[in-house]
């Protein structure tokens, strides 16, 4: 008898695990749900932190900053709005104050009609925060958002005062020394797009980069959905890319390792403090895509399973 | 088995909604008890008060007729400590109430403005005054509630997001066209038909062209356009709006056509025409000596990955011969290297998204829960 049922057992319990298996396939998307909100939120209270090793591309961004001579002339557009601050706004952070302890001249601009309001926080919370000796209208200006699109673009590579007369708050950019002589887009050095799609850094390479390739250095900052449309430009048509919040925290991580902030030093930590839950949070994601996988297969040849 | 497999699989859909409840109730408990019982509570967001007070003067020149010197017709608001009112270069003008105002700046953190009104409780008066601001405090507020309304549609769709979601479309869209007419119709429309009427009621640095009638003579053509445009929402002759719409294609090709000529196809093309070998640069005498040394080897491999996968893909999407034989080899490796390329991009995309709940967690713990 007992050895009877040990057989029965031995015979179901294949099919039991199989069952199971296949039953993982079938669970309720909100356990999923909350696993995810688990793995994201609970590293963020345990601050959890891992070094960064800086890429190819992160150190080609930080080299184009650091290449061209003290005190130029730099474009930064900001290309994105709250929607993508979450990857963008570290590098947003990370590049000003980059740029500003190299003591560069920064014109500020948006393409999107929100890129002025993050440009503005950014003044707010890194370049006057860390550089307080920076002077409106001599170190820094702020241009604000025009519409056109990469007619911006277009028409600021042959004439800069036809297309921002004044700037952001009605003030003549005639009498402002930072742009004062500025014709067009070769006056700059350098470009900087931090972009979240259309228009933003594909348009600068395609409008800027492409009318003057050799009178400044285009640089983009990326989310992670659009960077694979800017790969193909790097490094013959943009000299530097920040590849989603890995790029940001590699790029805070060289700029910090060289300018290090002596007070409010997690504003520039941003994208560093998120690379703990991408960890956690991918550890979830690639178990998840495994036992799905594994779901399918058990769940092969079975009614309402995977074929 | 079906019942077997109903039971082991749908753990969440009927039997534990109690547990669903008891966790939304236990989160609200949280909550309250978050916000009463610790001091420095939730979404506390206090502001340094700057006071600013301006008087108006008048400049003074010196006379050999008045010794006391002769007040110049022009005035301006100065510093009530401002040195030059007091070696008497300034002098008020007389009847005129100064002007005060008051500035808010974010404080930080609940942690640094708690101590800043310890300091100036314990009478120190150089520390800046700080306060409780209802209004960003308020603001916080509404941000997490709309983002838990958000979250909530993780659960099932419910009123509590439909809510929070017609306010994000709504704003965005107000936002948008708010926008849009006052950094685009206002100054490149009205602005050119009558820039003394926009200058007098709604941009003041409007810009002084040296042709006002050539430029509103021209500005009737994108006016015209614009007419036309929405045509389209009359009942009849919605011809007409095909007209500026042929307009705005052809512009948007003109402008497309050589960049995407230039940065997309010559510039690409260029780009991947690499050496097949790749030479390390002869940085020391000795690579320099040996050809052998001097290749990079994991610069040879990327250039052949490179060709390799150009041409592999180039041949899945060349239709004109049949994929069989070594052709269809070589698709079937350009399918692989796309998946490949396709798996990244999803890879960069779950990047972003887990990010961007990152951030917004960030915002509930730090800004709202005030507990990180």
């Amino acid at each position: 008898m007992t050895t009877t049922s040990q057989t029965n057992m031995n015979k179901q319990s294949p099919g039991r695990l199989r069952e199971f298996l296949a039953g993982i396939g079938n669970v309720d998307r909100r356990w999923i749900f909350l696993s995810m909100a688990l793995a994201v939120g609970v590293p963020i209270l345990l601050k959890l932190r891992f070094p960064e090793v800086p890429g190819p591309m992160a150190k080609a961004t930080f080299d184009a900053v650091e290449s061209i001579p003290e005190g130029s002339r730099v474009l930064l557009s900001f290309d994105y709005d709250p929607a993508s601050a979450g990857e963008l706004q570290p590098m947003a952070s990370a590049l000003v104050y980059h740029c500003a302890s190299r003591h560069h001249r920064i014109v500020f601009m948006a393409l999107w009609p929100l890129g002025k309001q993050m440009a503005d926080k950014t003044i707010k919370d890194v370049l006057l925060e860390f550089h307080p000796e920076y002077k409106y209208g001599v170190d820094y200006v702020q241009l604000g958002y025009k519409a056109g699109n990469e007619g911006v673009i277009k028409l600021m590579t042959t004439n800069i005062p036809g297309q921002y007369p004044t700037d952001a708050d009605g003030a003549a950019l005639s009498k402002m020394p930072i742009v004062a002589d500025a014709a067009d887009l070769r006056a700059f050095k350098f470009i900087g797009s931090l972009s979240a799609g259309y228009p933003g850094a594909k348009e600068w390479v395609q409008y800027a980069k492409g009318n003057t390739p050799d009178a400044f250095k285009v640089v983009g900052g990326s989310t992670g959905v659009q960077v694979s449309q800017l790969l193909p430009y790097y490094p013959k048509q943009m000299e530097g890319l920040l590849v989603a919040i890995k790029g940001a925290a590699e790029y805070e991580m060289l700029v910090t390792s060289k300018y290090p902030a002596a007070q409010h030093a997690d504003r520039l930590e941003e994208g560093r403090r998120r690379m703990g839950p991408q960890l956690v949070a991918h550890l979830l994601m690639i178990g998840l895509i495994v036992l799905g996988n594994v779901a399918m297969i058990a769940g092969r040849g079975m009614k309402g399973g995977a074929r | 088995m079906s019942t077997a497999n109903t039971q082991t699989s749908a753990p969440g859909r009927s039997d534990l909604r109690w547990l669903w409840i008891s966790l939304m109730v236990f989160s609200v408990a949280a909550l309250a008890a978050n916000a009463l019982l610790r001091k420095d509570g939730m979404a506390h967001r206090y502001v340094e008060v700057i006071e600013f007070e301006r008087v108006e003067a008048k400049a003074v020149v010196e006379s050999s007729a008045n010794a006391a010197g002769t007040e110049t017709a022009q005035t301006e608001w100065v510093d009530p400590t401002d040195a030059r009112l007091a070696n008497g270069t300034l002098r008020l003008v007389e009847g005129v109430a100064p002007i005060k105002w008051k500035l808010h700046k974010d404080v930080a953190s609940t942690t640094e403005a708690n101590e800043t009104i310890a300091r100036r409780a314990a009478g120190d008066m150089s520390a800046p005054v700080v306060e409780l601001s209802m209004w960003n405090s308020l603001g916080v507020w509404a941000a997490a509630l709309l983002t838990l309304g958000i979250f909530s549609f993780l659960y099932r769709d419910n009123p509590y997001y439909k809510v929070s979601e017609s306010l994000l479309i709504g704003s965005s869209a107000a936002y948008w066209m708010i926008n849009g007419f006052w950094t685009t119709i206002v100054p490149n429309l009205f602005g050119k038909l009558a820039p003394d009427v926009v200058r007098a009621y709604a941009i003041p640095s409007l810009p002084v062209s040296e042709h006002p009638g050539l430029d509103a003579g021209l500005a009737f053509v994108p006016l015209i356009l614009g007419f036309m445009l929405i045509w389209r929402l009359a009942p009849k002759g919605g011809w007409i709006a095909v007209w500026p719409l042929a307009f705005i294609i052809g512009t948007t090709a003109g402008l497309k056509l050589v960049s995407s000529i230039e940065s997309d196809l010559m510039a690409q093309a260029v780009a991947t025409m690499k050496p097949m070998v790749v030479f390390a640069a002869p940085s020391t005498s000795a690579v320099a000596s040996s050809a052998v040394s001097a290749v990079n080897f994991w610069a040879t491999v990327g250039s052949l990955v490179g060709v390799v996968g150009v041409l592999s893909v180039l041949t899945y999407f060349f239709f004109s011969v049949e994929h069989k034989g070594a052709v269809g080899k070589a698709a079937r490796l350009g399918v692989w290297f796309l998946m490949i390329t396709f798996g990244s991009a999803f890879g960069l995309t779950v990047m972003g998204r887990i990010t961007l709940l990152a951030q917004r967690l960030e915002f509930l713990f730090n800004s709202w829960l005030n507990i990180n």
